[in-house]
């Protein structure tokens, strides 16, 4: 069976023939397999979701319970089938609750891996690498100038920056979901356990977290009336980003503005965005973990979706194998 | 390496001054010998390597990566430099640890390579660092050096490190070599300050205060000398020795941009002074003139013909072997009366006293100068000495009433730290084009000049008026029917070929919110062009 019959690009999503059902789809299905819970990729209004047990919660946090018709929950390994194909769930290390799916027909595996990430996290399940014979794969970093450091440095450089300024607030933005409890999870590993601030937008999420086991330790909402400005010097403070250019941030003493986001690695985004202290964290592979990925899929073929296609189809063709660009709309290819 | 590395970034992206010296301070204090003098010296350009060429990089990393996915990377980054230090390829066994490399070890082995094996030299250096310190080598070697931080605030920070005078770092900072290990022996305390001992070495400028209004009633004008402020950059031409050198008034070497006015430099002593262009006693060219001659390295046959220098002469610290800067300054005027005209007349000419009745009759010279690059007056006391910083009431200036313009609110961009909520920073225009057709053209761009809560005010109103965002950046509604008129004050007007508009402003800043004056009454583009000299 060609791959084509079993995954194919339509515009609501990525079709499955053989199951009758969509892979992260961008307009209402009648059936949708959910990779994870971020906007692009999880939306409200299916008739039936397919995901594992936490992307179906942080789907009901974000949208209400009644987010779609019926839902069904599926454990990591676990194999169902799905009319003509079997689909398995396995870890992705994006974000709590992400997973790569695999699509079984008649002896061939499609594995399409949503958002990935292969260094361990805190917060969620590490990476499971599933061989395949097609590949398809994010490309959000999917250029050689990508290459994240270690996360433990970017917080180590945080937390001097909180040291050398104590007068001034520290601002760190991060993505509600993952990116901001990734870095409070790693500001607790580095021996911070001074109480941080917290914009409302991230309260239920970092809750939730906290419920399935992921210690954020003391966390303060900063969005509390009343409170002097001069109590926020020397704290950490995180937020959505949007929130920091927006009257809210006025709140805050003399605040340092930091992002934690895999594009402060280039200097003129930094510079763009007004950002003074860039934490280079990101939630995606960079280029070497998904060259890597590919390789060690021992995938024949590859399919690039959503970011910087072409340098990664280039990187297929230098190594012998088969890439194209897989043009799926309605993905931002901005992710964190 | 990597604290170095890390410093060059933190300097570049923090906005605040008091930020920028609190890095370099704990950067001094926290780094060991020799380390803290080469990144002094990185930072304030005194760190140069002959033997890496930039074409050298590209044939570097082309060895080591695919063309295209080079070119796709460089497209996407936009700066080589910044490109490569993300893009390299370290060699197979190849360690990156920029924890075990120092900024020392680094810089003796670029400077130790011979022009043949700095290839080599630098791809291992490259090797075995990691992106960010990969980034500040290739910008050393490069040359490329911009760390958001000037000379001046280098020495800034450090006379706060060692709780000393900026003017007794400037004082020796010609004297002293990378990496400035007696320096900074002095600052921490273990050794005496390093003597003065090089030739023509920057003797510390004498600066003076604005005029304010309860001045005038508290001075005598009898006890005073005044003079033209002439609109250059005020320099010290310094020669000793058989050793010529024309200082910024902040002691930065600027004698390479100026070999036509060292060469004339046959004297010895210490002459402070106001570069300009021009032939005079006759011809002083404008501010505009002098910035051909500006902010260079070196300088074109043509340029310097079209633009020749010379100095006005305003003071003479030194004759000879002869310290003057304890004497009054009356007799200091007496000994440069007789100094310049022993001098090459094309290239340094006397600074005119103003001789004066009372403030009034000062003030009406003033307002009506007998030449357009003048830009006010200096008072100084006849019986003040010469001594470095901004004494209050020895001298004092006296300047020339700002211009101001009516220009309509364009876009605001978000402002850094404390304002880093707040639309602070703004593009202002005039209009241009017929009656019935009229068109804002950008004059300039001020980010100062209002009260904290006119900025919540006019925040608001961006935020309010916004027709299109950019990033940080709001268009905000302007047309002849609705608009914010802003008072713009500004120092002068300078010809510009980058500026759609054909000018640029010196200091612009906004001097009143207009909220009662219509956008159509906003001033046009003619009045400013006009102002042109």
């Amino acid at each position: 069976m060609n791959a084509h019959e079993i995954l194919q690009p339509r515009p609501e999503g990525l079709y499955c023939p053989p199951g009758d059902f969509h892979i992260d789809p961008v307009r209402p299905v009648s059936r949708a397999l959910v990779t994870h819970g971020h906007g692009d990729h999880a939306r409200a209004g299916h008739g039936h979701v397919l995901a594992t047990r936490q992307t179906l919660d942080i789907m009901a946090l974000r949208y209400g319970e009644d987010f779609a018709g019926t839902t069904q929950a599926i454990g990591y390994g676990e194999r169902i089938a799905v009319k003509d194909a079997a689909v398995s769930f396995h870890p992705a290390g994006h974000v709590l609750g992400s997973a790569q799916i695999a699509v079984e027909c008649r002896g061939k595996r499609i594995v399409a891996s949503g958002d990935y990430k292969r260094r361990s996290d805190p917060t969620c399940a590490d990476f499971e690498l599933v061989p395949c014979d097609v590949f398809i794969t994010e490309a959000t970093f999917g250029l050689p100038v990508f290459r994240h450091p270690s996360a433990g440095g970017e917080i180590e450089r945080l937390l001097k920056s909180v040291r050398q300024f104590p007068e001034r607030a520290h601002l760190v933005g991060a993505y509600a979901l993952g990116k901001a409890q990734r870095v409070i999870r790693l500001i607790r590993d580095a021996g911070y356990s001074e109480p941080i601030y917290i914009h409302g937008a991230l309260a239920r999420l970092c809750d939730y977290y906290q419920a399935q086991g992921v210690d954020l330790g003391p966390l303060e909402p900063a969005t509390a009336e009343g409170t002097a400005r001069d109590e926020f010097a020397g704290k950490i403070v995180v937020g959505p980003p949007s929130a920091f250019a927006d009257r809210w941030a006025r709140r805050f003493p003399d605040p340092v503005t930091a992002f934690a986001s895999g594009w402060m690695r280039i200097r003129q985004r930094v510079k763009q965005r007004g950002v003074e202290l860039p934490l280079i964290l990101s939630d995606h592979s960079d280029w070497d973990e998904l060259t890597d990925t590919i390789a060690e899929t021992g995938a024949g073929e590859v399919w690039v979706t959503h970011g910087r296609e072409e340098a990664l189809v280039r990187w297929c063709e230098l190594n012998g194998i088969k890439g194209k660009p897989l043009h799926l709309v309605g993905y931002e290819d901005e992710g964190d | 390496m990597h604290r170095f590395a890390e410093l060059l970034d933190r300097l570049l992206l923090t906005p605040s001054r008091n930020a920028k010296l609190r890095l370099m301070i704990d950067y001094f204090r926290e780094t060991p010998d020799p380390d803290r003098g080469l990144a002094l010296a990185a930072i304030t350009g005194n760190l140069s390597f002959s033997s890496v060429k930039p074409a050298m990089l590209r044939t570097l990393v082309m060895e080591r990566m695919d063309a295209v996915l080079f070119s796709y990377s460089y497209d996407y980054v936009g700066d080589l430099a910044e490109t490569i230090s993300l893009v390299w390829n370290t060699s197979v066994g190849a360690q990156a640890n920029d924890r075990e490399i120092s900024l020392s070890f680094a810089v003796e082995r670029l400077l130790s390579a011979s022009r043949s094996d700095g290839p080599r030299v630098l791809a291992d250096l490259l090797d075995r660092l990691e992106a960010p310190s990969r980034f500040a080598v290739i910008k050393l070697v490069t040359g490329g050096l911009r760390g958001g931080v000037s000379a001046r605030l280098a020495k800034q920070a450090l006379a706060d490190y060692g709780e000393v005078e900026v003017h007794d770092i400037e004082e020796i900072w010609h004297g002293l070599k990378p990496p400035y290990t007696e320096l900074f022996d002095w600052l921490d305390g273990r050794a005496a300050k390093p003597e003065r001992t090089a030739l023509a070495m920057f003797r510390p400028v004498m600066l003076s205060n604005p005029v304010e209004d309860s001045d005038l009633a508290r001075i005598e004008p009898a006890d005073y000398a005044a003079e033209w402020k002439w609109d250059g950059i005020r320099v010290q031409a310094v020669a000793e020795g058989g050793l010529r050198r024309l200082y910024s008034r902040t002691g930065d070497d600027i004698s390479g941009a100026f070999p036509d006015l060292v060469e004339a430099m046959d004297f010895a002593g210490a002459l402070d002074g106001e570069l300009l262009v021009g032939r005079p006693p006759e011809h002083t060219g404008s501010f505009s003139d002098l910035q051909q001659r500006l902010n260079r390295k070196t300088v074109a046959q043509k340029t310097m013909r079209d633009y020749p220098a010379f100095v006005r002469c305003y003071d003479l610290l030194q004759q000879g072997e002869e310290d003057l800067r304890a004497l009054p300054f009356a007799e200091r005027r007496k000994r440069l009366e007789a100094f310049v005209p022993t001098l090459d007349p094309e290239r340094f000419d006397l600074s005119p006293l103003v001789s004066f009745g009372d403030w009034q009759h000062l003030n009406a010279l003033r307002l009506d100068p007998p030449h357009p690059i003048i830009e006010g007056v200096m008072l100084k006391r006849l019986d003040s000495a010469y001594v470095p910083g901004r004494p209050k009431g020895p001298w004092f200036k006296w300047k020339r009433d700002p211009y101001t313009i009516d220009a309509v609110l364009m876009y605001a961009q978000r402002g850094h730290g404390k304002r880093s909520s707040f639309y602070s920073d703004y593009t202002f225009g005039v209009w241009t084009g017929p009656e019935n057709k009229l068109e804002l053209v950008p004059v300039g761009k001020a980010y100062f000049g209002f009260t904290d809560e006119e900025l919540r005010q006019i925040d608001k109103y961006v935020r309010d008026n916004t027709v299109e965002r950019f990033g940080p950046v709001r268009s905000v509604r302007a047309d002849p029917n609705h608009g914010l008129v802003m008072e713009v004050a500004f120092e002068g007007l300078n010809r510009s070929t980058r500026h759609k508009s054909g000018v640029a402003m010196r200091f612009p800043r906004i001097s009143r919110l207009r909220w009662d004056k219509p956008a159509a009454e906003a001033d046009r583009l003619e009045t400013l062009t006009a102002m042109l000299v």
